[in-house]
């Protein structure tokens, strides 16, 4: 079984050690310098170098992402089942939808931070801006995405609608709605790092504003390291949770 | 059990009204299996939903059980063209859909549902998922579910359409026995199909529609003896009479 995995992911694991071992030998051969593109060694050591305080900026932008994404994915299960729910609602709500995820997300966010100050608090917001529409659309969908004859055969047993709801339409749109949250993790991460970028005193994204200016790149790949290793661990938790929550699913 | 009368359908559609039921009258008695054949389009399914009250007729008169239909009938099973199960649902978990839907308690039930299981071979698949389970077998199940309640009314569209031949041919065998060929209590069954070979096969009289709009246009008595068998389909009585349903069928409107 272990073999098996290993044969299995042996072609990436590959490339990925003659990738690094490009990165780590070319760069010197070609007289690139360290402040241009620092060496996967030199990344590593800044990355576990005590001079930065990685774990305040680490906590900073996971507690932004996860709240991002927390804040996205209830914002748009509650907005998805109110458009399922009602086509009233639906047409009120859903062009004011598209026209707030056709904004410019990364434009948006100074105005955040004027208005609500530095902090977290903008910076999860941002992220759940950029986050939530494809939950609203997946959960609207999977909701209605169901076969006529099961909503039959709740009418003919005289079932209430909160009931078909329960049993019928809101498991049929758990498949969708965790899908859309693995865009939603992704998305979260950009913009939590979009919402440093703008200002902020502490996060990864802040780290690598401050190493930018002085030219210490790599500091910058580090919190790169470490926004990259937040990304993966939200994403793969997702996925987990979609094969515990929907095996029944094929969602890879 | 069931009394069409004048039961006609309209409906309004980009290119104007649709006629998809004129006239329809005939009538299904008690413990009576009757089949209901034609070609695609000629509103089977639809009568059958007007019958369990799912939809309303635009005309005529529809009875059951002595009651004018209004409102979705209660005691009545269904199948469709696709087992339709929830897929996130054991077996077991899917059979008992009714009665949670019926707000009874799904526990009192239990072993209502592995005995229907058993009934058509699947007392071994309870705890599957629906995608683990072959066509066939997903419909069995579907069968069950409809048999949960005991209605006394089973109405059947097109139930084995999407199945191979072999696998329809012994469904349809385990119908008539889930039915209650041999027994007194039988069920009063509609069943639609657009296989004349079926519809003869499983009843005991086949109503045959003509389609835009459907119309009844023959109602044939089947005489053939119970319990039918494979036999059956080789007896000459049997030949006889899907020859004279195809000529219903291929008669110019």
């Amino acid at each position: 079984m272990k073999v098996r995995a290993l044969q299995r992911h042996a072609p990436s694991l590959l490339l990925f050690a003659a990738l690094l071992a490009i990165w780590q030998l070319v760069p010197p051969l070609l007289n690139v310098r360290e402040y241009l593109v620092p060496g996967p060694t030199a990344v590593v050591r800044a990355a576990l170098s005590s001079s930065i305080p990685w774990h305040t900026h680490l906590w900073v932008t996971t507690i932004e992402i996860l709240g991002g994404f927390a804040l996205a994915g209830a914002a748009g299960v509650a907005l998805g089942v109110a458009i399922a729910w009602s086509p009233t609602i639906a047409r009120a709500l859903v062009p004011f939808l598209v026209f707030v995820n056709t904004l410019p997300k990364v434009a948006v966010a100074p105005l955040f931070l004027l208005w609500l100050g530095y902090g977290i608090v903008p910076n999860v917001l941002i992220a759940a801006l950029i986050g939530f529409f494809p939950v609203v659309i997946n959960t609207a969908v999977g909701l209605t995405q169901v076969d006529d004859e099961l909503l039959d055969l709740g009418r003919a047993f005289g079932a209430p609608a909160w009931k078909v709801f329960a049993k019928i339409r809101l498991p049929n749109a758990l498949p969708y709605v965790l899908s859309a949250l693995k865009i939603t993790a992704t998305a979260a991460v950009v913009g939590a790092i979009v919402g440093e970028f703008v200002a902020s005193q502490a996060g990864l994204g802040t780290v690598i504003v401050n190493a930018q200016t002085n030219l210490n790149t790599p500091v910058a790949f580090a919190a790169l390291l470490w926004i990259s290793i937040i990304g993966l661990a939200l994403y793969g938790a997702v996925g987990l949770a979609a094969r515990w929550w929907a095996p029944w699913a094929d969602t890879t | 059990m069931i009394v069409l009368d004048g039961v006609g359908m309209t409906y309004r559609a980009d290119s104007g009204t649709v006629e998809a039921l004129r006239d329809i009258a005939f009538t299904v008695d008690r413990g009576e299996l009757v089949t209901l054949v034609g070609p695609s389009g000629c509103g089977k399914s639809t009568l059958l939903r007007i019958i369990a009250g799912l939809r309303p007729a635009s005309a005529g008169r529809t009875v059951v059980d002595g009651r004018p239909v209004t409102r979705p009938i209660a005691a009545v099973g269904m199948v469709f063209q696709a087992p339709v199960l929830l897929k996130w649902r054991r077996i077991v978990d899917n059979v008992l859909l009714p009665a949670e839907l019926a707000g009874l308690n799904p526990d009192d039930y239990r072993a209502r549902a592995g005995e229907l299981l058993r009934l058509v071979g699947l007392g071994d698949f309870g705890d599957k998922l629906p995608r683990e389970l072959s066509g066939g077998m997903q419909q069995r199940a579907a069968l069950c579910r409809a048999l949960l309640l005991d209605p006394p009314l089973l109405l059947m569209d097109e139930p084995f359409g999407a199945l191979d031949a072999m696998t329809r041919d012994e469904l349809n065998l385990e119908l008539l026995r889930v039915w209650g060929e041999g027994s007194q209590r039988r069920k009063t069954v509609l069943f639609v199909t657009h296989s004349i070979a079926e519809a003869v096969f499983l009843a005991d009289r086949v109503v045959v529609m003509t389609p835009r709009p459907g119309r009844v246009a023959s109602v044939v008595p089947v005489r053939l003896p119970r319990p039918r068998t494979t036999a059956t389909r080789a007896s000459a009585d049997f030949g006889a009479l899907t020859l004279q349903i195809h000529d219903v069928l291929s008669r110019p409107a």
